[in-house]
């Protein structure tokens, strides 16, 4: 098949950026989106042209590293699928294609396509772990965990972490990402000590990062491209007010 | 309170507060709208209604509650204007192309609903409770006449001090109101918007306070859209009432009515 | 080269107890005085940083992706052994230590395997700590499955996404670490080269891949927990960015590389779709429980279905060839990974292969179907079918899906002693880049075991070991102003200019995917002396090729994946001859690893225990000079050595 693509080039996070027009063709139905790129590379490298930067590792809709928007949509079209996972066939021969980065202040773009995310690990790094020092954990039944329990904290801890939600988001929220992780861990009984502390300083963390606030759209659920869902929103915003109740008779720390 | 500061900072404690002002207004809204429906009871009905509100508590309590209510629309509209500011910074640069993929209309305009709500409710409150926007008074007896009724209670005027109780015809204010093309447009419009800003408001409540799981979010969407209708609806039936002549001025205030009708009985 | 495995004496089971008695410590004041660099941010580099740090040490981790939560260990689907016998099904160290030398056909370390099997409780009490949703009962305790073959029930599982899970135990872990100051974090860095000082490592060059300023970093020893080498073959299930670059520069500074020609080739993969192929999804092997595996008898009729001409399911049974059934009818479908692999290789070169390529075999549910209904399978499979329909558009209820194998992982590594140190003092190596656990063959649900074991329970001990060896006095005296960096540094400079400017026509790419060709043509599924000295002359010229008419557009000093990739395919070029040298020397069949000229009348492999029971460990001499062999011995006291058969 043959391609229009409109796609954002930006030298450097200084540069201001702006769509170029490419022109491929025999692109394979089979292929994939981002092997529709790499094709497009090479054919900017024989034309001595340089090469287009966008992020992409595993491929196989996992590591979460690849992040496009694609005709306005994070993660384009199919519903609960990566970028990389995407494939050729779901577009007409001949179709104009935009692709763009994510657009979020706090998910700077460095070049091209690619932004930094390191907001999301900075996240993390406040309070999204359950402290378990190496070597210092009870028999791993000794916990039982109802299996629904169990099954919720999954549905949470499937969160890739790819950006989506806030690509997606008309406020450039991170409370997907945020509440997924909150989620998984305050769903736990391991997770139980820390609750408090853990969502106190992810929230605090998040906003900080200058993420817009969540308006209940559902954007993000949309597009997560592992389905996570606004349910683990709710849970953030009861176990942020109860813990900021607590925390208001007699501070958690 | 330091502490409690930095809850209402955050993204999350400002969307509580909206959702907690959110929940008393919705509540007075459905209280103000099964008020008005009294008209369709008969003038005497809503002006002793009208009536009792302004007499049932001492005046200061009463103030205490409208200042409350002003609060939490004040505090509703700040935060609202404090998250969009922070949305606005969030993304400075947009994008090209953008789709929307599952949100509602209802909850993607909240921003614009919310605003011509807010003009709307300056103007209500001008219009019919300090009854200040030019030409509409309410205070010629051209328009309104007489402009004080008796207050009527079971059929018989009150009386107080062997006086006849006079209270302000709210009645045929409304209908002199709504008589107006352009007013009862903007009420329809208002109205409408309202329920626009409900049906995702309502439900949004609880997800912001969190008190929602998978299997109440159907519930409290539907319940929320059904709110949203009825508020419409019964908001918006008085002045097409009114326009479609349903509903008349009653220059007695309903006490000729009321007479007459109990003494048939 | 001297290869002193350093096994502790003693019994099997009190090896590791007594080695760690013996093992020298560092006083938990004097730790912070220490600086480590881990390389690479998987299940064996993630646990090894967060856990270093937690005992007080000094750590400088390293990932090439812009966070370390996306190593490649997150792409393991099925799950994670441990001999914790939950099932009471007979499970214990010793049986999963003996099912992991067998299943490595004899080729690895039989203490290190014990201590794998004996840490590997461990690991799940640690996953469960940190919160990892391993997949429960109803009971509320944790489920097992049996897989691969494995006649216990000892794997752990979290739904499709095990790998993903556990690395986000070892993430939150060290980001732990991190927000505590005790790890510092250099995201989209690429270590290049090794720098050792009299002999020892003690700090690597990189590349920060968004500035693309060559940066130095000192420590008292190296990590590196950098993966497989999977990509050598262009086309393989690792992700795009899994390269050798920093396993095989450690090489090139006098790390042995053992056993490189031990690569696992997994045989549930789906198809190659065309030229532009980037990448090979791996569909999980527990498919094969119900699936049947045939191609047609004939070519003519593989032919007609390749062309479209003709629906597979109008094959009629009696054209249909259920090869694994029909050669191994006691393991049929379930035959292990080489084994099956190899099959469908042999019944594709004989033209029966179908898709468009005509490098692929059907995986039929139809009978399944038939038998349990839709929607039993459904229940079993059905994320895999969807996977599967997204990627291929065919839906797999109504037409046979279509797999062919494809490298999965590599077996061999950097040479390592007990303590997983390299031949290198101070640098130590962990998860899939090491060669120690594995033998010749990997069993599934092994490699996150392994990765784990050596980041959460080896390494910590065996790195205080060294620096406790080394002591305090030596604590962190090593700076980046020493002139070894400057010299290391200024060669990775010469590199990177020398790959900008030789101005050619062809893009790394392209040279990855001959590359690619040639190893998988002659150094994948089988190999034959001709094939591998051919190889190994046609890898040589192609290198030459490469120096000279490679063009690399854009500038170094930013995110340039061009320049990225040229510099890994140049060491995969090396490297992939490396590999060659090593099948061609192994004159026996076994594991992964399999010579057409060894093999039984019936075409199975022959192994030669008589004269391979030996870790194949290659010195590297110069650019243009063969490396050098060493062996080290395999001993085998607590296991006879024996053929597998699967009959």
């Amino acid at each position: 098949m043959k391609l229009n693509l409109r796609i954002w080039r930006q030298k450097s996070p200084l540069d201001k950026g702006r769509f170029e027009e490419y022109a491929l063709d025999n692109v394979s139905e089979d292929s994939s989106f981002l092997e529709m790129l790499d094709l497009l590379c090479e054919q900017l490298v024989a034309e001595g042209k340089e090469a287009l930067a966008f992020d992409h590792d595993c491929r196989e809709g996992i590591c979460g590293m690849c992040a496009l928007t694609i005709n306005g949509i994070p993660h384009g079209p199919e519903k609960q699928t990566t970028t990389c996972q995407l494939h050729m066939r779901h577009f007409k021969d001949g179709e104009t294609i935009t692709v763009e980065p994510w657009r979020a202040k706090p998910l700077p773009v460095i070049k091209d396509l690619v932004v930094d995310r390191s907001p999301f690990d900075r996240i993390i790094q406040s309070g999204g772990f359950i402290s378990a020092r190496t070597g210092s954990a009870v028999d791993a039944n000794a916990v039982p965990i109802p299996k629904q329990t169990a099954d919720t904290a999954m549905d949470a801890a499937a969160c890739i972490g790819c950006g989506a939600c806030v690509a997606a988001c008309p406020n450039a929220s991170a409370m997907l990402f945020t509440a997924a992780k909150v989620s998984h861990m305050n769903n736990l009984p391991q997770g139980e000590v820390e609750k408090d502390r853990r969502t106190l300083a992810m929230v605090t963390t998040m906003d900080g990062e200058g993420f817009g606030g969540c308006t209940n759209v559902g954007e993000c659920e949309a597009v997560c491209p592992k389905g996570i869902s606004l349910d683990m929103i709710a849970q953030l915003n009861r176990d942020y007010t109860s813990a900021q109740v607590k925390n208001f008779f007699e501070p958690v720390s | 309170m330091v502490l409690f500061c930095s809850f209402f900072n955050s993204t999350i404690g400002r969307k509580v507060l909206m959702a907690v002002t959110g929940l008393v207004l919705v509540l007075f809204v459905m209280g103000h709208m099964l008020g008005n429906l009294q008209i369709f009871l008969g003038a005497e009905v809503i002006n002793a209604y009208a009536y009792k509100l302004h007499h049932v508590l001492p005046t200061p309590a009463l103030w205490g509650i409208r200042l409350f209510l002003l609060l939490c629309v004040g505090v509703h509209v700040w935060m609202a204007v404090l998250l969009t500011l922070a949305s606005r910074r969030a993304r400075p640069a947009g994008y090209a192309v953008k789709r929307v993929v599952q949100a509602t209309y209802a909850a993607r305009t909240m921003r614009m609903s919310g605003i011509i709500l807010l003009a709307f409710i300056f103007f209500h409150l001008a219009h019919f409770t300090t009854r200040s926007v030019p030409g509409m008074e309410y205070n010629d007896e051209r328009v309104l006449s007489p402009n004080e009724v008796s207050l009527v209670k079971h059929g018989q005027a009150v009386m107080k001090d062997g006086e006849k109780v006079t209270t302000f015809n709210v009645h045929d204010m409304m209908v002199a109101g709504f008589e107006n093309g352009l007013v009862s447009a903007f009420y329809i419009l208002a109205t409408g918007l309202l329920c626009l800003h409900l049906v995702h408001g309502v439900s949004s409540m609880f997800q912001t306070l969190g008190l929602r799981n998978a299997t109440w979010l159907p519930r409290l969407n539907y319940i929320a859209r059904f709110y949203g209708w009825a508020v419409f609806l019964g908001f918006a039936i008085i002045p097409i009432a009114v326009l479609t002549g349903v509903l008349e001025k009653d220059p007695t205030g309903g006490e000729t009515q009321a007479i007459e009708t109990s003494a048939t009985h | 080269m001297k290869l002193d495995a350093k096994i502790p004496a003693g019994p099997l089971s009190e090896k590791w107890s007594s080695h760690k008695f013996n093992m020298k410590l560092v006083n938990p004041a004097n730790r912070r005085k220490y600086n480590i660099i881990v390389v690479g941010s998987g299940l064996a580099g993630g646990a090894a940083a967060a856990s270093l740090a937690e005992q007080g040490y000094n750590v400088s981790s390293f990932c090439y992706q812009d966070s370390p939560r996306r190593a490649h260990s997150i792409a393991a689907q099925g799950g994670i052994n441990a001999a914790k016998n939950y099932q009471n099904d007979g499970d214990s160290v010793h049986r999963l230590f003996y099912d992991t030398v067998k299943g490595g056909d004899y080729r690895s370390r039989e203490a290190n395997v014990y201590r794998l099997a004996e840490v590997s409780a461990d690991i799940i009490d640690q996953c469960v700590a940190q919160g990892v949703p391993f997949a429960r009962e109803y009971g509320g305790l944790l489920a097992n499955r049996s897989f691969g073959g494995a006649q216990v029930s000892r794997t752990f599982y979290a739904r499709g996404q095990t790998g993903q899970q556990l690395l986000l135990g070892a993430y939150s872990a060290l980001s732990k670490q991190i927000g505590l100051g005790k790890v510092k974090m250099y995201n989209r860095h690429e270590m290049l080269d090794l720098v050792l000082v009299d002999g020892h490592a003690k700090g690597i060059v990189a590349r920060n891949m968004t500035t693309g300023v060559i940066t130095r970093h000192a420590a008292d020893c190296v990590i590196l927990a950098t993966g497989g080498y999977g990509n050598a073959f262009f086309l393989s299930t690792n992700a795009q960015g899994c390269n050798v670059t920093a396993a095989y520069r450690a090489h090139k500074r006098g790390a042995g590389f053992a056993n490189p020609c031990f690569t696992q080739i997994h045989p549930t993969c789906i198809p190659v779709h065309g030229e532009n192929q980037s990448k090979l999804t791996l569909m999980s092997e527990s498919l094969r429980n119900d699936g049947r595996i045939w191609a047609p008898k004939d070519s003519a009729t593989a032919a007609k279905i390749r062309a479209g001409e003709l629906n597979p399911n109008d094959v009629s049974e009696d054209d249909r060839d259920y090869y694994l059934e029909r050669k191994y009818p006691s393991f049929g479908n379930l035959a292990p990974r080489d084994i099956s692999s190899r099959a469908a290789k042999e019944l594709c070169d004989a033209g029966q292969g179908v898709a468009s390529t005509g490098l692929g075999v059907f995986l039929d549910f139809r009978d399944a179907i038939q038998r349990d209904g839709k929607q039993a399978i459904e229940e079993r499979y059905g994320n895999l079918f969807e996977m599967y329909q997204r990627i291929t558009g065919d839906d797999p209820y109504s037409t046979p899906m279509m797999i062919f194998p494809a490298v999965h992982y590599t077996m061999g590594g950097l040479w390592v002693d007990y303590n997983l140190e390299s031949t290198i003092p101070g640098l130590f190596v962990g998860g899939e880049a090491n060669f120690s656990d594995h033998g010749a063959n990997r069993l599934g649900a092994s490699a996150l075991m392994q990765g784990l074991a050596d980041g959460y329970f080896v390494l910590p001990y065996t790195v205080g070991n060294y620096l406790g060896e080394a002591g305090i006095a030596s604590a962190g005296t090593i700076t980046i102003e020493h002139p070894a960096f400057e010299a290391v540094e200024a060669g990775v400079k010469s590199r990177m200019d020398q790959l900008m400017s030789i101005g050619g026509t062809q893009s790394p790419r392209s040279f990855h995917k001959r590359l690619g060709k040639i190893i998988w043509d002659e150094c994948g599924m089988a190999r034959s002396r001709e094939g591998l000295e051919g190889a190994i002359e046609q890898i040589q010229a192609l290198r030459k090729e490469f120096w000279s008419d490679l063009r690399v557009t854009g500038d170094a000093d930013g995110i340039n994946p061009e320049l990225e990739r040229a510099g890994r395919v140049a060491d995969f070029m090396e490297f992939g001859e490396l590999m060659c040298r090593d099948a061609l020397m192994r004159e026996e069949s076994c594991g992964g690893h399999f010579r057409v000229e060894y093999q039984t009348d019936e075409g199975e492999a022959l192994r030669n225990d008589e004269d391979y029971t030996f870790v194949g460990v290659w010195e590297y001499q110069g650019d243009d000079i063969a490396p050098a062999l060493h062996k080290e011995a395999l001993i085998y006291e607590n296991i006879t050595l024996a053929t597998r058969s699967y009959k």
